[in-house]
């Protein structure tokens, strides 16, 4: 998985990589002068004889002693015109981050758990409202706004490619407006250490066209499809009698609980366990019987189901694209 | 685990203490159970954000009661050993609490029971939850009074 901060993907990582390459070269220019001054200074080296070095430190020499205070100066003033010039850039920088702005046709709150992320977009009209986990998708082109909360420890929404990272604070809701202006999967991870699964609690960010995200965002609306085969009939009665129904959520079952992520259409994203496995048949069912091998502390109890019980469960989740 | 559930599914459903022959096998697991879950805070703390994650909050509060006994006080209806506790939530019981049996499973139902038995003080201080993660409306279980738990006469029980 790479994060690759400084291949800007939108305006706001945009803003930050120009103000990372500012600092950078000037920094790798006064690093090479720093350098070549210490190498003349070595190569000069001091004088062989002993009572010739001593007699420069011993004996004033007026002319001498002005020219390296003049040096000096000149130094100290570079150095501190420099780091004005850095602090306005930052300034300006953090200016144009603030102010990314225009209409946002797309709302989505960002939850904060340990150790994933809740997902909803809002909407006025309460039917529209969608809830989903670990991945969230955005049209490419036009501002979406993120408002960031947290449900238990202060987290930080980091998308290295779209822009800087914001602190989920519980208690305090933060904005934060992120736009890609290429399609693509970006990875974002938390960024504030939240505790033993830090590491794995991503975000998968998919930037797609207007049309494909219109399409994408009404699958999401409706509830979960109803199972066709027996297989699948019966993976759902199994969802629905075991303890998977008391945290996750399967709109159109009665499967409603609200502590863990929603999976009304699980099958269709990328990655489980936020990030720490992909969605695949094996990996799922590895995860329901022994979640805490793959991502140990997550709230998630490992759950002993018979072998036909397991593979109706799967198929059945399996189904819900 | 089996042992346990036939244990459990055999013991009668009126209150008060279990009949004399299941009580030696309750004593033995108890002792078990103790070890593991009464005497681990991080047991306990999991017990308490299932607390109010299974939604016991809804009917018994933060040990209170409202809808259902409160689970703070010394009178139990039936029974406040961990493994009369433990029957309680997977078989329910009558007038309203429902049964978690198949529903929960078995080490969260025993982080559930460290939990609720110290909300009434039954366990050492040093295991007991200090503080909330979210904003604090009760004194912290550390806090909270140790009651001498005692069954309630028949005559007493909500009909």
């Amino acid at each position: 998985m790479r994060y690759p901060a400084l291949e800007a993907a939108g305006p706001g990582a945009a803003h930050i990589a120009a103000n990372w390459w500012l600092l950078f070269w000037v920094c790798l220019v006064v690093y090479l002068l720093v350098i070549a001054a210490l190498l003349i200074a070595l190569r000069r080296g001091r004088p062989a004889d002993a009572e010739a070095a001593s007699e420069i430190q011993r004996v004033p020499n007026a002319p001498r002693e002005r020219l390296i205070g003049f040096v000096i100066a000149i130094s100290v003033g570079v150095s501190a015109i420099i780091l004005i010039i850095f602090l306005a850039a930052s300034v300006i920088t953090g200016r144009a981050l603030a102010s990314l702005s225009g209409k946002e046709n797309v709302a989505i709150e960002i939850t904060g758990y340990r150790w994933w992320w809740k997902v909803e977009y809002t909407d006025l009209d309460p039917s529209q409202r969608m809830t989903s986990a670990n991945e969230i998708h955005i049209p490419v082109g036009s501002p979406v706004k993120l408002t960031l909360k947290s449900y238990d420890v202060i987290h930080s929404l980091w998308v290295p490619e779209l822009h800087g990272k914001r602190d989920l604070i519980p208690g305090h809701p933060n904005v934060l407006r992120i736009q890609a202006d290429r399609p693509g999967v970006y990875y974002g991870q938390c960024a504030e250490f939240c505790g033993l699964q830090h590491a794995h609690m991503r975000l998968v960010v998919v930037a797609e066209p207007a049309d494909k995200f219109a399409a994408w965002l009404a699958g999401q609306r409706e509830p979960a499809k109803a199972p066709t085969d027996d297989n699948a009939k019966r993976g759902q009665q199994v969802f629905l009698s075991r303890p998977c129904a008391f945290c996750h959520n399967i709109s159109g079952t009665e499967a409603s609980g609200k502590v863990a992520p929603d999976l009304t259409h699980v099958a269709s994203r990328l990655q489980l366990g936020a990030g720490a496995i992909p969605n695949t048949p094996g990996h799922l069912a590895g995860w329901i019987l022994d979640s805490q091998h793959i991502k140990p502390g997550n709230s998630m109890p490992s759950i002993s189901l018979s072998g036909d019980e397991l593979a109706a469960l799967i198929a059945y989740l399996g189904g819900l694209s | 685990m089996s042992d346990l559930v036939n244990a459990v599914a055999s013991s009668e459903l009126r209150p008060g203490p279990s009949a004399s022959a299941e009580k030696q096998l309750t004593t033995n697991l108890s002792y078990a159970r103790k070890g593991i879950y009464e005497e681990n805070g991080w047991a306990v703390s999991e017990g308490k954000r299932l607390y109010s994650w299974f939604n016991c909050v809804g009917c018994h509060a933060h040990g209170g009661g409202g809808m259902g006994p409160a689970l703070m006080d010394d009178q139990w209806l039936y029974g406040s050993a961990p493994e009369q506790i433990f029957a309680t939530i997977v078989q329910g019981r009558p007038n309203g609490m429902p049964a978690f049996g198949g529903k929960i499973p078995e080490q969260q139902l025993w982080q559930l029971v460290a939990y609720v038995r110290s909300l009434s003080g039954q366990l050492s201080k040093d295991v007991s939850t200090t503080r909330s993660d979210h904003m604090s409306i009760m004194p912290s279980e550390q806090r909270l009074e140790e009651q001498n738990p005692k069954p309630v006469a028949p005559s007493a029980r909500p009909q």
